[in-house]
């Protein structure tokens, strides 16, 4: 805004020649007035035009299908017919009635619980040990990151036989060392944190963020906490981890958000078994709408997912002004 | 004075030590996935696992891609990736040239708003999408995967917004002196300068489109328009116990994404993390 107004008096009729048709007549302020408003809609015009393939995409493909899916999900429809209105009975049953509602929500809540800090906690120390490596670290940083190129059912394919009960290495490995075998993924009380250590083999994406925050951390502050006789686990913990808040904001934000919505390594996996210890919330919602047909079931237990993932993003954020610490020069680039 | 630096030393030594040993159990699954992908029926399923098979059965691959229409369901991903990706990088710029360079009104206000809808989950929008998609007769055709890309999505968005502006403004005025409007600073001075993140938004999108299995899941029936995520769970259901053949068709799957990020990895590491500087 500002920088338009200055830009505006310092050269003010260059950049179009019907404003400098407009400068010879009359007054000096009306025309300037005007060709200030008209370069208001120009801008106007211009920013529409450039931000209209994310707003034709957000009318068609998020806007419009969300209203649909909140219209529907005060009905009963099997998309065979039209939607019988049934008011809030969906949003009651799901609430009241339905034992694997809540079976999911408790999955799922256990899997982003613990997921998620998880992720965050390995995702650093990886980076630190990173940023020690004196050698090599680009290579290191690459081999990391690799494995959070390999996601979905290829994910799955390599862990279910990682973990295959009878000859997978890991189960091999245990035996080595005289633990017992662990049923990775058909045993009903361990199903879950494995999905959740098979997650956490992406860890790379978040650590490569936390890695150049590390290295963006000014060396000087090490040096006066050196002065001050700081050992390293006071110097991690009072200096490393309140300058790389932001990134851990960000990844806590990001993983939680999907997390929330995972399903694919369950689905191929597990099926939501054994006993239904991996049923999570994206699968009753999928089992619903794509297997049953409940549509309108389905898009009201999606939405009550929404409006959880919005007040857990909004708590996380309001949160973050009493832990999170922002430089104030800016710097980090 | 001695005894301290030997005793840095030590540490540096030991730290190098613990990171090799946390990167081999990182590659580990990879290793035992080409591993098992060469070897003999008979060597899988032995009571002591070795990770370098003796005996090579290069032909798993081959005997595998063909036990099910493989080449089918790749050229359906290729499409897929080849059709969305260009749109996916060109919108994305576009989009983040508005938000960075033009001062329309409620920007600001809209930016957040495009943050904010990373927050959608996809159980809201693919029931809807799937209605209409059917009635407009998408089920079934590689559109539903193709589209929602296309369009420029929020992270893309916002990794190209950080990206412009930090690219000095010097250089649209003097533009802007010699005459260029809008259209053509973005495509002949912002655009060519975004190189380095429209390949990581490249490479993003190809990754994320390669491993995409709810999308197709959901909107496809028809195996002869499976992409290869849903033809190698087919594979997975049909032979349960073939190790080897579904190890040398996942060695196949990872073998796009990992050599595109070979070749871009220092761009696409650099890339990411634009996306941790503020905010």
């Amino acid at each position: 805004m500002k920088l338009t107004g200055e830009r505006m008096l310092g050269f003010p009729f260059s950049s179009n020649r019907g404003d400098d048709n407009m400068a010879q007549s009359g007054s000096e302020l009306a025309p300037m007035k005007r060709s200030f408003r008209r370069k208001r809609l120009r801008e106007n015009a211009a920013g529409l035009f450039f931000i209209s393939p994310w707003l034709i995409g957000f009318l068609l493909l998020m806007f419009g299908p969300m209203v649909f899916s909140l219209g529907i999900s005060f009905t009963e429809w099997n998309m065979v017919g039209s939607p019988k209105f049934i008011g809030l009975e969906n949003y009651i049953h799901m609430f009241t009635s339905d034992p694997f509602y809540f079976k999911s929500m408790i999955v799922t809540f256990k899997y982003v619980f613990i997921m998620v800090p998880l992720q965050v906690v390995f995702a650093i120390l990886i980076a630190v040990l990173l940023n020690r490596a004196t050698y090599g670290i680009k290579f290191f940083r690459s081999i990391f990151y690799l494995p959070s190129l390999i996601q979905g059912v290829t994910l799955a394919l390599i862990f279910s036989w990682m973990l295959n009960d009878d000859f997978g290495p890991v189960n091999y490995m245990l035996e080595l060392v005289g633990l017992p075998r662990v049923h990775w993924l058909t045993d009903p009380n361990v199903a879950l944190y494995a999905l959740i250590f098979i997650a956490l083999w992406g860890v790379g994406s978040p650590m490569v963020l936390y890695l150049s925050a590390l290295r963006s951390v000014s060396s000087e502050y090490y040096e006066a906490a050196d002065m001050d006789g700081a050992g390293p686990i006071r110097k991690f913990f009072n200096i490393t981890i309140p300058l790389i808040t932001p990134t851990i904001l960000f990844n806590i934000l990001t993983s939680l958000i999907s997390a929330f919505q995972t399903i694919v390594l369950a689905f191929v996996l597990t099926g939501g078994g054994p006993a239904n210890s991996t049923y999570f919330y994206s699968l009753h919602v999928y089992r619903n709408a794509f297997t049953h047909f409940k549509m309108g079931y389905a898009s009201a237990m999606a939405w009550v997912m929404f409006v959880l993932i919005v007040l857990l993003t909004g708590l996380v954020l309001a949160s973050s002004k009493y832990w999170v610490h922002y430089e104030d020069d800016g710097g980090g680039r | 004075m001695h005894a301290l630096e030997s005793k840095k030393r030590t540490q540096t030594v030991l730290f190098f030590a613990l990171t090799v040993l946390c990167a081999a159990a990182f590659l580990f699954p990879i290793a035992w996935m080409l591993s098992t992908a060469v070897k003999a029926p008979e060597d899988i399923f032995t009571a002591k696992p070795e990770l370098i098979p003796t005996n090579w059965q290069l032909h798993n691959f081959a005997d595998a891609w063909n036990a099910q229409p493989f080449g089918r369901f790749l050229l359906n991903t290729l499409i897929v990736v080849g059709v969305s990706t260009p749109f996916a990088m060109l919108s994305a710029t576009m989009v983040a040239f508005g938000f960075a360079r033009i001062n329309f009104w409620g920007r600001n206000a809209l930016f957040l708003f495009v943050i904010g809808t990373m927050v959608i989950p996809w159980d809201v929008t693919a029931i809807p999408l799937y209605i209409q998609y059917n009635k407009m007769g998408l089920i079934n055709t590689l559109w539903p995967m193709i589209l929602p890309g296309a369009f420029g999505s929020a992270f893309f968005i916002f990794l190209a917004r950080q990206f412009i502006m930090g690219v000095p403004r010097d250089l649209d005025e003097a533009a802007e002196i010699d005459g260029c409007n809008r259209w053509q600073i973005y495509w002949s001075i912002i655009l060519p300068l975004c190189r380095p993140i429209v390949v990581v938004i490249g490479v993003f999108h190809f990754v994320w489109c390669w491993n995409e299995f709810l999308t197709p899941l959901i909107f496809i029936n028809d195996q002869s328009m499976y992409t290869l995520p849903l033809g190698i769970n087919l594979f997975k259901n049909a032979f349960n116990i073939e190790y080897e053949k579904l190890m040398a068709v996942s060695c196949l799957s990872v073998l796009f994404p990992a050599t595109l990020f070979y070749f871009t990895q220092n761009l696409i590491l650099g890339g990411i993390s634009l996306s941790g500087v503020k905010k």
